[in-house]
């Protein structure tokens, strides 16, 4: 137990700056002591161990000591210069020493015994002379070829080693690889702690250069080949960031371009930062596609960056015109940028490099590569596949939103690409060829769309002069059609619906005319019925008024007999009788 | 012509030889203060250049441990190193100096393989 506490108290680890080398060291070299970086010539071993030191002196404030048996320092000089550090200016500033041990070979007897106390000596004074922490010693094993006792080199190296420790340096010791072992002359049995091997390979006349972490003592690291490469600002050893599934997510919704293609994806678009992917085959529209998107997004007032694979930004532009996008002025405002570049220019990581590097200068919101099926080609499922999911994982971090298009091949599935991508993509269109009645017609339709409710239709894909149009596809009578086709059926459905409609007509019309008939009839009857009304009316009247004078008269003839006047009755009844009359 | 040149070259190549044994040497001895290499080595340096260099050699004895800078200006890996700068050819003799042979083929007192 108390081992093990020591040993994690000891394990200090000492930061080298170099993009992605500390993340899968998980925080760089064990601090003080030598780290064995051994690889083949060419392989970057130099550059990876002055770069280790240069960051140390500018960054972490950790002067350093390089001691070369190779290069001549104006060399060196040279190869410090192309990754923008100035050698002499951070020797003038004691921020770096450099030792140039030349050893020439037919200059040398051998008389007796000796050590490499000359060595030592140099090398502690050179750390003292700045109070150096880093030491890069490249390549020691120049040592072996140039003296011929080996027994005593061996013996003298491991006292170097043991050496280096017990002055607390963090030490970087090249070697070249040798056949069967690590290093040609077995350095790796002396630098224990920490071993790292640079593998340079061509594969399918690409190459590739690859770092692994063989050991390191007393530490976790990422055990696999990590794909490397180097720029003028370094190495850059990929992942550049390692990242896993915890990135922001936002619920914002950006428009596609196309209001139609909106309307399908639940009326509103992605969602920002989603990873789109359209995959069509050759001559469906994807660039269209991704143009449209981009000028949308410029339309915002977002930056995009557009990476072409397949064309010149002049011709894009120019072929995009064509469609009614004036992609020119996006560009000329700065807010579109293209980077056109041919695949086969140089390796994957290298594009994904510089997918990185023009992406942290350009900080783009919306990211369009068109088409990534290339680079997929460059590189076997395996490797495209984690070197593409870093890729969205970082893009996803950043917030930006990826279009990417996707050429799919005839005769292979459309869906080709999941085996390989799909389970990154957030939305998936297909744009494919509608081949009907002698005519290829564009169509589209989503294959996937997370965390929305999409349509599930297929739909017509016109390039117009004004734009990227969907059309419903003819659905009616059990087919589906597009293109001309559609265009027939609708002319004959029309002419179908006019007969239709004229004989509606026609029905009601003659509808109305028996309506009016009818109306007629019952005004006539309505009429007549009236007049008999009327009729009975003044018949009843009349009975009343001859009623009336009967009474008056059966009055009058009782006032005429008694001479007195009736009862009260009579007296209204008589009354009532004259105004009637009157 | 052929042969006449090969004479001159003869004659010279004497003429050389003789003046040699004339030569002034200038040795350098580096050491790391008093470790028994470095004593070995001059000690047996001295007797070797009595022996064979008598009244005409200058030798300076330098302890790199005190001079460092001379290490890295030299060019010194090995201790002991004896550097013979004059006459020329530079030569770096390392080691203590006990292989008699291998000190005079060095410093060019005797011609290599024979």
């Amino acid at each position: 137990m108390a081992k093990a506490k020591q040993d994690a108290d000891s394990l200090a680890k000492c930061p080298t700056g170099i993009r992605g080398l500390d993340e899968i060291t998980k925080g760089g070299l064990p601090r003080g002591r030598p780290t064995l970086i051994c690889g083949c010539a060419g392989s970057g071993k130099t550059l990876l161990a002055m770069e280790f030191l240069m960051r140390g002196a500018r960054d972490y404030g950790e002067p350093g000591v390089f001691m070369t048996f190779e290069e001549t320092p104006d060399d060196l000089a040279k190869n410090f210069i192309s990754l923008g550090f100035d050698l002499h200016d951070m020797e003038s500033r004691g921020l770096i020493a450099t030792d140039h041990v030349v050893i020439a070979r037919s200059e040398i007897e051998e008389t007796g015994e000796y050590d490499l106390e000359g060595l030592f000596i140099r090398l502690g004074s050179a750390i003292d002379s700045i109070g150096a922490k880093r030491v890069v010693l490249d390549t020691v094993e120049a040592l072996f070829s140039e003296l011929p006792n080996a027994t005593i080199l061996r013996a003298e190296l491991r006292r170097l080693f043991h050496w280096l420790k017990d002055r607390g340096v963090t030490a970087i010791v090249t070697g070249e690889s040798g056949d069967k072992t690590l290093t040609r002359y077995g350095l790796e049995e002396y630098v224990a702690d920490c071993v790292i091997f640079l593998d340079f390979r061509i594969v399918e006349q690409i190459s590739t250069r690859r770092l692994r972490i063989i050991k390191y003592r007393g530490s976790s690291h990422g055990a696999d080949e990590y794909p490397f490469l180097i720029d003028e600002r370094g190495v850059s050893i990929l992942p550049i960031t390692s990242l896993g599934l915890d990135y922001p997510v936002s619920t914002e919704r950006i428009s596609t371009g196309v209001p139609k293609l909106d309307a399908m994806l639940s009326g509103k678009g992605f969602f920002r930062g989603s990873t789109i992917l359209v995959s069509g085959t050759a001559g469906t529209g994807k660039t269209s596609l991704s143009a449209t998107f981009a000028d949308a997004a410029c339309r915002r007032g977002e930056r995009c960056l557009y990476f072409a694979f397949e064309e010149s930004p002049r011709q894009i532009i120019r072929n995009m015109g064509s469609i009614g996008l004036d992609l020119d002025r996006w560009v000329k405002k700065g807010l579109l940028k293209f980077h056109s570049a041919r695949p086969s220019l140089y390796g994957l990581e290298m594009h994904l490099v510089t997918f990185h590097k023009v992406i942290e200068e350009f900080n783009p919101r919306v990211f369009i590569v068109d088409p990534i099926s290339n680079l997929i080609n460059a590189g076997t499922a395996s490797e495209v596949k984690s070197i593409l999911t870093r890729l969205i994982d970082y893009l996803k971090m950043q917030k930006i939103s990826t279009f990417l298009t996707d050429l799919t091949h005839y005769g292979n599935s459309l869906e080709r690409t999941s085996e390989e991508i799909s389970s990154l993509i957030d939305t998936w269109l297909l744009l494919r060829d509608i081949e009907l009645k002698g005519e290829r017609n564009r169509g589209l339709y989503i294959l996937k769309s997370r965390g929305m409710a999409h349509s599930n239709q297929i739909q017509e894909f016109l390039l117009t002069d004004e734009g990227i149009d969907l059309i419903d596809i003819y659905t009616g009578s059990g087919e589906a059609l597009t293109g001309s086709a559609r265009a027939a059926q609708d002319a004959e459905e029309k002419a179908a619906e006019l007969a239709c409609r004229r004989e509606a007509d026609r029905r009601f019309r003659e509808q109305e005319r028996k309506r009016k008939a009818l109306e007629a009839k019952i005004a006539a009857l309505r009429a007549e019925f009236a007049a008999e009304s009327e009729e009975l009316h003044l018949l009843v009247e009349e009975e009343r008024i001859r009623q009336a004078a009967l009474v008056e008269d059966r009055v009058e003839m009782t006032h005429l007999r008694k001479g007195k006047p009736s009862d009260p009755q009579a007296k209204r009844l008589k009354k009532t009788g004259e105004r009637r009359a009157r | 012509m052929e042969r006449k040149k090969g004479k001159t070259s003869t004659k010279e190549f004497e003429k050389a030889a003789a003046k040699r044994d004339r030569t002034k040497y200038i040795l350098q001895l580096y050491v790391t203060g008093m470790t028994p290499k470095s004593t070995q080595a001059i000690a047996n340096v001295q007797k070797l250049c009595e022996e064979h260099l008598a009244g005409r050699y200058e030798l300076k004895v330098i302890d790199i441990y005190q001079q460092p800078d001379l290490a890295k200006g030299e060019q010194i890996i090995a201790a002991p190193t004896l550097i013979k700068k004059l006459p020329l050819p530079l030569r770096r003799l390392i080691g203590n100096m006990t292989d008699i042979e291998k000190f005079l083929v060095g410093i060019d007192l005797k011609p290599r393989n024979s």
